[in-house]
Order: C-alpha cells, then sequence, then structure tokens
C-alpha cells in the first residue's frame, strides 16, 4: 500500500453536479510510466486534476506516496505539466523566469540559493531549452511552451512527474525531443503518468497503459505494440488523420 | 528651482515619488492575471470611504483604507467563485462606490462634492505632513512585502493552477494582492487622485513592455517611468496651476507613446537585418498556435 505512488480508489469526481469521473481506480507503483488514454471527453483531464487535488473528489479515496491527500503536503514531489501554459499572462516573462517558478515548491520564501540557480539550469538544459533562457516564451512555438512548461516541473526535481497532453499541437521533431527528455528522467527512477490520446514517440517508454472511456476504466494493462498503435475504442470516434493530434477534438465538434 | 523651497512642494515630491515606485509596482501582478480595471473599481469604491471619513468626522484616508480593502477583497472573493461575473462585479462596485460617495458627502453637514474634488483628481496643498507619514509607512510595508513574496506573486499571477500544485498558499496570495492593490490606491489617492490612479498603475507597465521582453526588466522599466511620470507630473503642475493627477497620467501616456513608437522602429529595424537570414527557415511549416 504504502509503496503507491498513487492510488485512488473507486474515485469519482465531477464539474457542477455532472461527473466526469465514476468509480475509477488507479495504482501507480514507484517506477512505472503509466500512459492515460482516452477520447476527448472520456476524463482524462478530470483524473488528472483529482489526482493533484485541484479537483475534490466527490466520492472514493486517493492516497499520495502513502498519504491521504487531504494530509499530504510533499507538493515538490510531485512535477505537474499543465495541457496550456500560461503564456498568454498579460505581462511577457522569460523561459528562466517560468521555469524558476517551479523551484518555489522547494525554496519557500526563502531567497534562491546556488543550489536552486543550479538546478533551474539543470532542467533548461534537459528539454534543451538552455539557450532560449532569455527569449520571452510567448514568442516560442507550442512544442518549445511545451517543453517550458516540463523544464519547469522538472526544477523541483519530483519523485513523480503528472504530464497531460504533452504532445498536443506539438510537431513530431518536438515530439521526439519530449521523448527523450523523459527517457533521460525515467532513467533516473522518476514515476511518469502521462495524459495523452496519442502516443507517437513516446510509446517505448510506457510500461502500462489505462484507458478511460465515459469516466470509467475501459482497460488497464500492457501497452498497445507498436504495430496496433490506435487499437483503443475510443479511435473509432475520431475519423481524423493520426498525424495531426492538435486537429482532433475541438476541430471535429466533438467536445 | 523655487518650487523646492515650498513645503507642501517638498511634501507632495516625496509623496509623488512613493507612488510611482508602488503604483507600477503593484498594478504589474494586476496586468499580469489581466485584471488591469481593478484599480479602478477599488479607486471608486474608496471614494465611498472618503466621503465616510467626513460624515463621521474622521480622517478620510483612514476610512479610505478600510473601505478600499473591504471592496478589493470581495472582488477577489467573486473572482475566486466563479468564471464569470467578475466584470460584473467590478461594475456593480464601480457605479456603488461612486453613487455612495456622492449620497454620504451630501448626508454630512456642509459637505458638497467640492470636498471630494481633491481626493478625485489630487492636489499639490492636500499632503498634509500626517498624509505624508502615512504615505511613506504605507508603501514602505507594500515595496517590502514584494520584495519578500514577489516570486511567489508572479508564479500565482503567471499559472495559477501550477501554483497551487507547487503547494503555494495561492488563496492568501490572491487576496494579499487584492488588500495591496486597496493600500496602493489609498496611498496614490492624495497625488495622482481617486479616477486617475489605476492609470500609474497600468499605463508604466504597458510602457515597459513596449520596450522590454521578461518580467524582471519590465518591472525595473515601469517603476522608472513611474517615477518619472509622477514626480516630473507633480513639479509640472506647479509651474502649471493643474491638477497634479491629470498631468502626471498625460505624461505617462505621452511616455506610453514614445515607448510604442521606439519599440516598433526597434522591431522594424531588426525585421529588416533578418531578411539577410536563410529563406528556408521561414518557410518550414510551423507549428500550430496555442
Amino acid at each position: 500500500m504504502t509503496s503507491s505512488v498513487i492510488d485512488l480508489q473507486d474515485g469519482s469526481a465531477g464539474y457542477d453536479g455532472r461527473l466526469a469521473l465514476s468509480g475509477v481506480d488507479l495504482q501507480v507503483d514507484a517506477g512505472e510510466v503509466v500512459a492515460v488514454l482516452g477520447a476527448n471527453g472520456s476524463g482524462k483531464s478530470t483524473l488528472v486534476r483529482a489526482l493533484l487535488g485541484l479537483l475534490p473528489l466527490t466520492t472514493g479515496r486517493l492516497a499520495l506516496f502513502g498519504e491521504p491527500v487531504r494530509r499530504f503536503s510533499h507538493w515538490p514531489r510531485i512535477g505537474y505539466v499543465p495541457q496550456r501554459g500560461g503564456a498568454s499572462t498579460g505581462v511577457p516573462a522569460t523561459v528562466r523566469e517560468v521555469v524558476a517558478t517551479g523551484r518555489l515548491a522547494r525554496t519557500g520564501l526563502r531567497p534562491m540559493r546556488a543550489a536552486d540557480r543550479a538546478a533551474i539550469s539543470r532542467a533548461m538544459e534537459a528539454v534543451g531549452l538552455a539557450e532560449l533562457a532569455r527569449t520571452s516564451v510567448a514568442t516560442l512555438s507550442g512544442g518549445q511552451q511545451q517543453r517550458v512548461l516540463i523544464a519547469r516541473a522538472l526544477t523541483c526535481e519530483p519523485d513523480l512527474l503528472v504530464l497531460d497532453e504533452p504532445t498536443a499541437g506539438v510537431d513530431a521533431a518536438n515530439q521526439q525531443a519530449l521523448a527523450s527528455s523523459l527517457r533521460t528522467l525515467v532513467g533516473h527512477g522518476a514515476t511518469v503518468l502521462l495524459v495523452t490520446h496519442e502516443l507517437g514517440p513516446m510509446l517505448p517508454l510506457i510500461t502500462r497503459a489505462v484507458t478511460l472511456a465515459d469516466g470509467r476504466v475501459l482497460h488497464d494493462g500492457p501497452p498497445p505494440d507498436s504495430d496496433h498503435l490506435h487499437l483503443h475504442d475510443h479511435d473509432h470516434a475520431h475519423p481524423v488523420h493520426d498525424e495531426h493530434p492538435s486537429m482532433q477534438g475541438s476541430a471535429w465538434g466533438l467536445r | 528651482m523655487t518650487a523646492l523651497t515650498f513645503d507642501f512642494m517638498q511634501r507632495a515630491l516625496l509623496a509623488a515619488l512613493l507612488v510611482g515606485l508602488t503604483a507600477p509596482a503593484v498594478g504589474i501582478f494586476l496586468v499580469q492575471r489581466r485584471l488591469a480595471l481593478m484599480g479602478d473599481g477599488i479607486g471608486h469604491v474608496a471614494l465611498t470611504g472618503v466621503a465616510l471619513g467626513f460624515l463621521l468626522g474622521t480622517a478620510p484616508v483612514l476610512t479610505a483604507v478600510i473601505a478600499a480593502t473591504i471592496g478589493a477583497v470581495v472582488i477577489e472573493l467573486v473572482r475566486q467563485q466563479g468564471r464569470t461575473g467578475g466584470d460584473v462585479a467590478l461594475a456593480l462596485l464601480f457605479y456603488g462606490g461612486i453613487a455612495g460617495g456622492v449620497l454620504l458627502i451630501g448626508l454630512t453637514p456642509g459637505g458638497s462634492n467640492a470636498n471630494l474634488l481633491s481626493y478625485l483628481f489630487g492636489s499639490l496643498t492636500a499632503v498634509s505632513p500626517t498624509d505624508v507619514v502615512l504615505i511613506c509607512l504605507l508603501s514602505g510595508a507594500l515595496l517590502l512585502t514584494l520584495t519578500v513574496v514577489g516570486r511567489q506573486m508572479f508564479a500565482v499571477c503567471h499559472d495559477e493552477e501550477y501554483a497551487r500544485v507547487a503547494g503555494l498558499p495561492v488563496r492568501f496570495l490572491n487576496l494579499l494582492l487584492a488588500v495591496m492593490a486597496a493600500v496602493t490606491v489609498t496611498v496614490a489617492m492624495r497625488v495622482v487622485g481617486l479616477l486617475l490612479v489605476s492609470a500609474l498603475m497600468v499605463v508604466p507597465v504597458a510602457t515597459a513592455q513596449q520596450l522590454v521582453r521578461g518580467f524582471r526588466a519590465t518591472v525595473v522599466v515601469a517603476l522608472a517611468s513611474g517615477v518619472l511620470a509622477s514626480v516630473s507630473g507633480v513639479l509640472g503642475s506647479y509651474y502649471l496651476d493643474t491638477a497634479p493627477g491629470a498631468l502626471i497620467v498625460v505624461l505617462a501616456l505621452s511616455g506610453f507613446a514614445l515607448a510604442t513608437l521606439f519599440g516598433t522602429l526597434v522591431r522594424r529595424a531588426r525585421r529588416t537585418t533578418d531578411v539577410a537570414a536563410p529563406v528556408g527557415v521561414a518557410l518550414l511549416p510551423q507549428e500550430a498556435p496555442r
């Protein structure tokens, strides 16, 4: 029990009284790389928000690193990479400034020390953004912005990395770059929960796949092999060309 | 300069210096989270506080701080509650604040709207020795708070959800920002005036954005241009015999216009030099904008 990084039992959650997630069980152990798959509206993002304590569970029990979520306080152990960045705020910020906010989970109110600055630099190097440190985030491409958010999550040197659709709207080259960054992390023993509707170059990293449909777990087991990349039931709902994940969903009015 | 020999001008200039620093320093976070008009809403509510001070016979600055703080906290709570309705809440406070102020001053024996005028647009002679002490203390507290929690505030305003996962006290920081905005409005009230205070919180930030990329750089340029506008506005209004608030804002806006012109020219110059770069790079397929 205590060895589970994530332990969700019979979890239900939703918005405005409408359940987007009902009766979901999910256990993730240390060192696993788990993909959560499913179509738009299947409850993937709701699951992530519930796991991070951003959305309270209506029923069920959730423990993180063996502690009930209500008493959990070791947030620096979790690195969260949200779906969209805060790139569209009213004041521009540089890559380094945004990445540095991730370190606040560890520093609190004390000033940044040399070790903190080193961690920030390491995180930028890990995603190949070191040379763009002083660039405004708003001028970067979608894939680069996504890597900024990953670097931000890495600065607190997390044991668990939660990524919500990291490859959506990201071109093939940047997807490869993302995959190799993740591979390095996994090599260092990180646990990863990856939410996506297309695995692409991430596939070789995945140790387990959980498929959601209509807020329930449809399948939980070994990842699909590369011959059957698009075997999941959710794909029937998407008459879209596979190379363009960013076009799925909203463009087809499926949301 | 003869202006500097007068006590009231020395007080006004000191107040202008502090206001020029604090207003953009707090305003940058409001702009960052796209609440640029919040200072305006708070200013309107503070007017009710000023009139209440006249009615009760207490210092208007004190009642203004209280009213502005309550107003700001209400705005923030409404914003936290619902995804929509934030702008409607602001509108309600705008109208309620002005109407309350004018109504209360009417109820005050011997009070008239003329009493409110110096609070609405600022006044050189209005800054009393007590005001200066109060302005110094409040500005000092604001700047000190910002140096301690500035990075946290930046993280919350940049990505509130992420800040929550990182374990930052998001709700507290949001309320703290609201209270800081309210204090800033009251600090700036005597010099710039309640109707124009928001301009000094927002315009220097907008000016800085025309010139620099990056948050820290924006802070530095915004503070510099804020101080420049407020100090030269107070000096200028002595010679022109105008309300200082109006001149400060006109100067700040002129600074913004100049910065925009300069920024555009620089960007254009940069683009012309970029043409020398290989054309093929520009023809590569672009990623979907996010």
